[in-house]
């Protein structure tokens, strides 16, 4: 795994909540289903977007990123069901 | 009767004041909590009653709001309908009017606070907008009242006909349009002209069941031999 | 055309869809979705042309400043706090003048009746009951509505709000639901009813219910003047107001907290569910419009409150005047009734009076120190003092108060059911008389469960 890892440095896929809060990343794909899945869909978070994390809430969730112009907050957990090409 | 579509925050409860002014009420849609926002503007001597709907990024059903604002568009269909765009944002708001587009012919683009773009030093040629999507395309800053008259022009001229429209329709991929063409003949023979069948198809394709319902209910509507004479008076 | 067989062929062309898309096997939505913002790429590459970056990206400085850790919190509860300020302080006067006006207005219909030789009921019923129990509710309620319903409105033109949010969603997070109830909140302290009338805001029909419910544990600008007044009464000797605030801001986060813990409970039991997908957008900040808030704020919300209020105020006038005037063996019904609330008010740390005026303030919170300075003197009528040496006087040396009674009666303020207005509110909103209910007996519970734990013992450790 770890190896594997390695190999696949150029393109490593990690999730939206891994984001460091100033880089940007492309959107590898939703693992949501259903109705959050359309919902994020229809945010624009469609592959290959890029978003960029901008800032963390004082209390340490939810992050807010910006997608195709607008800043929109996830929390932890939505973040998660987002993989990101970094 | 003209909507008012958009998404949040582009302004679109500024241009619905500037247009209707103190000609408005407000009250909640049937049988839910999202306020409903109605006003009238004469241009003319036209009467044209403005319905304000609810701020969504897309007309895919997914939240009340969302529902509300396409069953709105497809089911009661509006003489015009105009789609603000907020010009700092322009990717993410066509993709709103893209749907629009899909829906209605008859539309006329506001691209607001040209102001605010034009301080973030964002640049739109208009002319090549509306040619693309062919339907008119006029700049606002309905804060400063700039553009105002030019989109109740326009809103007048595409409701009335006057103004005709070449709509953009987006092509999906082979399997999608190959199913659409099965489908759209079949379903202009159910429903005639009632609904865009092309919209239909694709709604039926992805199993929309709160549009099936709505289909399931206009038919029974026809069905109803007491609707049906009803229909044939007057037509 | 054949009758009754068009939704046969519906159902023959919906099998035919089930064809061509098996088991949904065409993606259609996520390929929907994905070409029509490729397209929406392709045309704005095409029309919108950026020149260089702006010079100063305000909403980035601002934000930077209003979410982050060391002054995100901070600026929130100064910016509450300035608000709270300017609405005490700003309504005091108007409040005033308000309350002169009607009262002479009093007079007038007072003579007028007289002159009509109206019999003394007459006076009593309508001048004396309901007029002025409108006139108090208005003169009240009326100026701090009219200046906290445009600050908040200010705010949230200028796209302020989605950041509070932002800030306290983990808070929220953790009583399982959803950070926009913060907005609802906020709201509430205007106003209950206006806060439950914002849960609309809330989309997930679990978490909007159970910031409806738990909304009237932030105090409403009814409730302050009575939690002031309290709170000015137990550190009176020392007579400091600074640290009558400190007491108020005390009962403000007592109630914050109530709200997460009963929010928590309600999410684990009645409202059991897991939080709903979050998405908050933090919108560019805009300048705000003038005219749009004064209409919005004053139209949307203060009448539309107000007009709630006066509905509710007027029949409660006729019916606190009968309950005060109407005497069965010497003694009115409003003193039978507090005689036989007497030992429970006790066991609360309270008086029979006390829960009284509660009962009886159910219509609009701003009566219930009125109604109870009203029963106490015997008037007849809703009567104020104007000078907390006289309340003190009558509170502590004629019905024997002690510092229990006083931060009883202000927990009970805080927790016990909404308004009238409020409950009114949330049966409109939420088109059930369970949760209507439930949203009523709550609060009570808790109320109740508070002030009795907090009376015993104090009593028990001899503290009183």
């Amino acid at each position: 795994m770890g190896n594997r890892q390695l190999d696949n440095q150029a393109d490593k896929i990690i999730s939206l909540y891994d984001l460091p809060v100033g880089r940007s990343a492309t959107v590898s794909s939703i693992q949501a289903e259903g109705i959050i899945r359309r919902r994020m869909l229809d945010l624009g978070l469609v592959p290959g977007t890029r978003v960029e994390a901008l800032r963390i809430s004082p209390a340490g969730d939810p992050k807010a990123y910006r997608i195709r112009g607008a800043v929109i907050a996830f929390r932890k957990e939505e973040a998660y069901q987002i993989l990101i090409n970094l | 009767m003209i909507a008012l579509a958009g998404n949040p925050n582009t302004g679109k409860s500024t241009v619905f004041n500037a247009l209707t002014g103190l000609n408005q009420h407000t009250g909640n849609w049937p049988g839910k909590t999202v306020l409903r926002a109605a006003g009238r503007f004469i241009h003319h001597g036209l009467t044209f009653k403005l319905i304000d709907l609810p701020g969504t990024y897309s007309l895919m059903a997914n939240s009340v709001e969302e529902q509300l604002a396409r069953d709105f568009l497809c089911f009661e269909r509006p003489d015009a309908t105009v789609v603000v765009l907020d010009a700092t944002c322009m990717e993410r708001n066509l993709n709103l009017a893209l749907q629009v587009l899909e829906t209605t012919p008859r539309v006329v683009l506001c691209v607001n606070l040209i102001d605010e773009a034009e301080r973030k030093k964002i640049y739109i040629d208009y002319r090549a907008l509306a040619v693309k999507l062919g339907v008119p395309v006029v700049p606002t800053s309905a804060r400063n009242g700039t553009g105002l008259d030019r989109l109740v022009e326009n809103i007048s001229g595409v409701a009335t006909g006057r103004i005709e429209t070449k709509p953009y329709i987006i092509q999906y991929k082979e399997e999608i349009e190959e199913a659409v063409r099965r489908l759209e003949p079949k379903l202009k023979k159910l429903v005639g002209d009632a609904f865009n069948t092309r919209w239909l198809a694709l709604r039926l394709l992805d199993k929309d069941q709160a549009v099936i319902a709505a289909v399931e209910q206009w038919l029974a509507r026809q069905d109803d031999p007491a609707a049906g004479m009803a229909e044939v008076i007057l037509a | 055309m054949s009758r009754g067989s068009l939704s046969a062929d519906l159902n023959e062309l919906m099998q035919e869809v089930n064809r061509l898309n098996p088991g949904s096997s065409l993606k259609l939505n996520d390929s929907i979705v994905c070409t029509i913002y490729s397209r929406a790429e392709e045309i704005t590459g095409g029309i919108v042309l950026r020149r260089g970056k702006p010079k100063f990206d305000w909403d980035k400085k601002l934000d930077d400043v209003i979410t982050s850790r060391v002054f995100g919190f901070p600026s929130m509860l100064l910016l509450l706090a300035v608000i709270f300020w300017i609405t005490v302080a700003g309504a005091n006067i108007p409040s005033e003048m308000m309350a002169t006006a009607f009262f002479w207005g009093q007079e007038r219909l007072t003579a007028l009746l007289h002159w009509l030789h109206a019999p003394a009921w007459v006076n009593g019923f309508f001048v004396e009951g309901i007029y002025r129990c409108l006139a108090w509710v208005v003169s009240v309620m009326l100026p701090p509505m009219a200046i906290f319903f445009p600050c908040f409105t200010l705010l949230e033109d200028m796209g302020y709000l989605p950041r509070i949010a932002f800030n306290l969603d983990n808070l929220f997070k953790k009583a399982g639901t959803h950070g926009k109830q913060s907005l609802t909140m906020s709201m509430g302290f205007g106003c209950n009813a206006a806060g439950v009338i914002a849960c609309r805001i809330i989309e997930s029909p679990r978490e909007r219910l159970i910031a409806m419910l738990t909304n009237n544990f932030v105090p409403c600008n009814g409730r302050f003047p009575t939690l002031i007044a309290l709170a000015g009464l137990l550190v009176m000797g020392m007579a400091t107001s600074l640290s009558a605030s400190f007491i108020v801001v005390g009962v403000v986060l007592t109630g914050i907290m109530t709200t997460l813990v009963v929010s928590w409970l309600l999410s684990k039991t009645l409202l059991k569910g897991v939080p709903s997908s979050f998405t908050l957008e933090l919108p560019p900040y805009r300048k705000p419009q003038l005219g749009r808030i004064i209409t919005r704020s004053i139209f949307d919300r203060t009448l539309f409150v107000l007009r709630r209020a006066v509905l509710v105020a007027a029949p409660a006038g006729a019916v606190i005047w009968l309950l005060a005037n109407v005497h069965i063996g010497g003694v009115s019904i409003l003193a039978h009734g507090a005689n036989w609330l007497h030992p429970f008010g006790q066991l609360l740390g309270m008086d029979g009076y006390i829960l009284m005026a509660f009962l009886l303030g159910l219509p609009a919170n701003e009566i219930v120190i009125p109604i109870l300075l009203m029963s106490y003197m015997a008037t007849g009528t809703m009567i104020e003092l104007d000078s907390l040496e006289a309340l003190r006087q009558l509170f502590v040396a004629e019905h024997g108060w002690t510092w229990l009674t006083a931060v009883c009666m202000m927990l009970f303020s805080l927790l016990h059911y909404p308004c009238g207005t409020t409950l009114w509110t949330i049966f409109k909103e939420s088109g059930s008389l369970k949760w209507t209910a439930l949203a009523a007996l709550i609060p009570l519970g808790i109320a109740v469960i508070v002030c009795f734990v907090l009376a015993q013992s104090a009593r028990l450790l001899g503290w009183v």
